[in-house]
């Protein structure tokens, strides 16, 4: 067939497509599906044969009337985090120490002397083994314990069908914002990675509701983030309480920023559907899936291979290159003093203005394209131009730093406060999604508007969030 | 569209009695991961969200897609590869759905990789503890194609729940395969992969399901359709659900009678996608 005759033959066929359905009584549509309904039960009814046991189990009734209850819901669900994150800090720490003890105080000594030894000019070995190999000690040790503890806890709750049930008390929160309640879905999603939360958004039929989802998953802390989070507290928070409870109080402050996170996603979708993406919520039906007892090794083995070494590898392809160019900048000087010291004295003012510092800020331009940078960055940045003097001055190296007491000495020594570690932590939740998410959210949307408004949104609330929380405590003491 | 010819005689001769047995085809199984190559049949894995297809998609391919206890979780199509009884298959998860009837994403997603992909098997994969409601999406997918083969999967929860599915029956009454498999700890899956293999070489001889309550009064319409559609798109596979789509009104099957893809014949691997809504996805990391 011809083009044109194929063309008129479609149009032949749309047209008395058109005819008939303009004939037809009712809702052709709504009879299908009622067609379909009753041959699907009558089918199904056939083919179920009882065995005589009990009708359905009743635990899955039980826990779902506990967990999924307005007066415990929430409560259990916060208790549940905040024991998780517990676990995952009070079990770091060992590990950690071994970690640096092995990565910082054995192997890099080793490498150093051997570059030595091997006569590699001083600015290769410094490129290569100070600058490259140290950000990706620091990575490793730093990150590892943490995410090899959190993530299979995370996979244990999921496979079990816990997160449903979160999703179901959250719900009707999100149809009081005005959003759509599978965003709870995608928001689940987003603490695993926030990329992944974009494309989960595509459950969600209508266009405004899946923008809302799409523009707040970044208020879920992802998996490059919950590291930084569980450190900073580590290091912090737990001090600020005698040191029985110093787990529990950094657990705590953890919780309490997903939890902002969780408010914040309200707030705005809130927000945007009374301004700019103004509709109704649309009901539709959430699926408790049954309880299922996780298989526990390949819980392990799949958490561990998907996302702990997943993270651990992206950060460590990062964490390569950044520490040359970290290095690099500690070491080209220009005016009397280095490229990374002219950045960072810029940036201390604002920095000072927020209760951050230029180290800091330097870091989260640094860590645009994946959120694991923040800590190697800030750490290697601290040492090489935050004016420490005693530390590895002059040449740019990193010295003893075999466990958290000095890595929190390290930052005390360069002007870190409470405060500091506080607006840090708010800072990590409430910034600009990295590249990778933008990108995904770019590709979704197909608008490069909603893509600024994504990255700009949660910048602009972290930067006021720091200013207020810099002004309130300053006010207080 | 190129069925093979359809074949209803035993196993050939000559095999030794291993390769006749389900057991002994599925030490057969090659699973080889990422590696699609040239495959000689696509096979689509479609069933409601939260029913165990990634599972199933894993223990056929090797690979590793995340797995988890919740709806919707793949949102994307993933693919894989595996081989069997000597032949290559190209196996591609779709986004869990509940049906093929609305507009989100993955539903479309889902829907235009069954029309328009044209795989020559489409498993699909449904809840044996919530049988009736999986069933609406089988009878809609068995509308579209009848190269399909049902793997009613989770039959170790419906046995601790106190009940089984009667597979022979469901296969009697659907006119296509029904597989009962419980992915989770491999059992079915020799059962399912000959079920496969039977549909995709034309062993199978399936009677399309035709819905027992459809209204009357849209027979004399949709006969009249079906006769334009089929002669203005020879060989169109379903023209029946095609023309059911377009008295409902539907706007991308409307859209596609118009941009004239339904006529298009699928590439031998399956790959090609006229819809815009199913281009090209890359699964993202799964964590």
């Amino acid at each position: 067939m011809s083009q044109p005759d194929a063309a008129a033959a479609a149009r032949d066929i749309l047209a008395t497509a058109q005819r008939l359905r303009a004939e037809l009584q009712g809702d052709l549509h709504e009879q299908l599906v009622e067609a379909l309904y009753a041959d699907a039960a009558r089918l199904a009814a056939r083919a179920i044969k009882p065995m005589g046991g009990r009708a359905r189990p009743t635990l899955d009734r039980a826990i779902d009337r506990v967990v999924t209850s307005r007066l415990w819901g929430f409560p259990l669900m916060f208790a549940l985090f905040a024991v998780m994150f517990w676990i995952t800090i009070s079990g770091a720490n060992v590990p950690s120490a071994w970690l640096s003890a092995l990565l910082l105080d054995k192997v890099y000594p080793w490498l150093r002397e051997g570059a030595t030894a091997l006569g590699l000019p001083v600015w290769l070995r410094g490129l290569t083994v100070d600058g490259m190999y140290l950000a990706t000690a620091w990575v490793v040790s730093v990150m590892l314990p943490p995410m090899a503890i959190f993530f299979p806890l995370f996979t244990l709750l999921e496979d079990f069908g816990y997160l449903p049930r979160v999703a179901f008390n959250l719900d009707r929160l999100f149809q009081k914002a005005g959003a759509h309640g599978k965003q709870s879905m995608s928001l689940m999603m987003g603490f695993g990675c926030n990329a992944a939360g974009v494309v989960a958004a595509r459950i969600i039929d209508s266009p405004r509701e899946r923008l809302l989802a799409i523009l707040t998953n970044n208020f879920a802390l992802c998996n490059g983030r919950w590291p930084l989070q569980f450190l900073i507290a580590t290091l912090f928070v737990g001090a600020l309480v005698p040191t029985r409870l110093a787990s529990l109080a950094a657990a705590g402050a953890v919780t309490g920023v997903a939890v902002l996170g969780v408010l914040l996603t309200f707030a705005v979708s809130w927000a945007l559907s009374r301004t700019v993406l103004r509709g109704e919520a649309s009901a539709f039906s959430l699926e408790l899936p049954p309880y299922r007892p996780p298989r526990l090794l390949h819980t392990l083995y799949r958490s561990l291979l998907d996302r702990t070494i997943f993270v651990l590898w992206r950060a460590v392809v990062f964490a390569l290159p950044a520490g040359a160019l970290i290095w690099l900048s500690a070491n080209v000087h220009w005016g009397g003093a280095s490229l990374a010291e002219h950045l960072v004295h810029w940036l201390d003012p604002l920095g000072g203005w927020l209760g951050l510092n230029g180290v800091i800020l330097l870091a989260y331009v640094v860590a645009i394209p994946a959120n694991e940078l923040v800590i190697p960055t800030v750490l290697m940045l601290t040492v090489l131009a935050g004016g420490t003097p005693e530390v590895g001055r002059g040449a740019g190296v990193l010295f003893e730093l075999e466990d958290l007491g000095a890595l929190k000495a390290l930052l005390l020594q360069a002007g870190w406060t409470p405060l500091t570690a506080l607006n840090l932590m708010l800072f990590s939740l409430l910034h600009n999604p990295c590249s990778t998410t933008l990108y995904t959210i770019y590709k979704e949307t197909g608008s490069a508007r909603w893509t600024i408004v994504a990255a700009l949104l949660p910048l602009a609330l972290g930067l006021v969030t720091c200013l207020l929380v810099t002004l309130l405590w300053r006010g207080l003491s | 569209m190129n069925h093979p010819p359809v074949w209803t005689t035993p196993p050939p001769a000559g095999g030794t009695a291993c390769d006749a047995c389900p057991a002994g085809r599925s030490a057969a199984l090659q699973r080889l991961g990422l590696r699609v190559g040239q495959a000689d049949h696509v096979v689509a894995l479609a069933g409601n969200p939260n029913t165990g297809k990634s599972t199933v998609f894993n223990a056929l391919t090797g690979l590793r897609q995340h797995t988890g206890n919740w709806p919707g979780k793949t949102v994307t199509r993933a693919e894989g590869a595996f081989a069997y009884g000597g032949r290559r298959y190209k196996l591609v998860d779709l986004p869990g759905t509940y049906s093929l009837l609305s507009t989100s994403m993955d539903e479309q997603i889902a829907r235009d990789f069954i029309l328009f992909g044209r795989p020559d098997v489409t498993i699909i994969v449904a809840d044996a503890t919530r049988l009736e409601r999986n069933l609406n999406l089988v009878l809609q997918v068995l509308e579209i194609t009848d190269r399909a083969v049902v793997c009613v999967n989770l039959v170790d929860e419906a046995r601790r729940h106190g009940w089984e599915v009667d597979d022979r029956q469901l296969a009697r009454d659907l006119g296509v395969p029904v597989v009962l498999t419980s992915a989770r700890y491999g059992r079915g899956l020799p059962e399912l992969l000959q079920a496969v293999h039977e549909v995709a070489t034309g062993q199978w001889q399936a009677r399309p399901y035709r819905l027992a309550a459809e209204p009357p009064a849209v027979r004399e319409p949709v006969r009249l359709l079906v006769q334009k559609l089929e002669a203005a798109f020879p060989g169109l596979p379903n023209a029946r659900w095609v023309a059911l789509r377009l008295l409902g009104g539907d706007p991308s099957i409307i859209e596609a009678v118009r941009r004239g893809d339904l006529g298009r014949p699928a590439a031998p691997d399956g790959t090609s996608q006229p819809s815009p809504a199913s281009a090209h996805q890359q699964p993202l990391p799964a964590s």
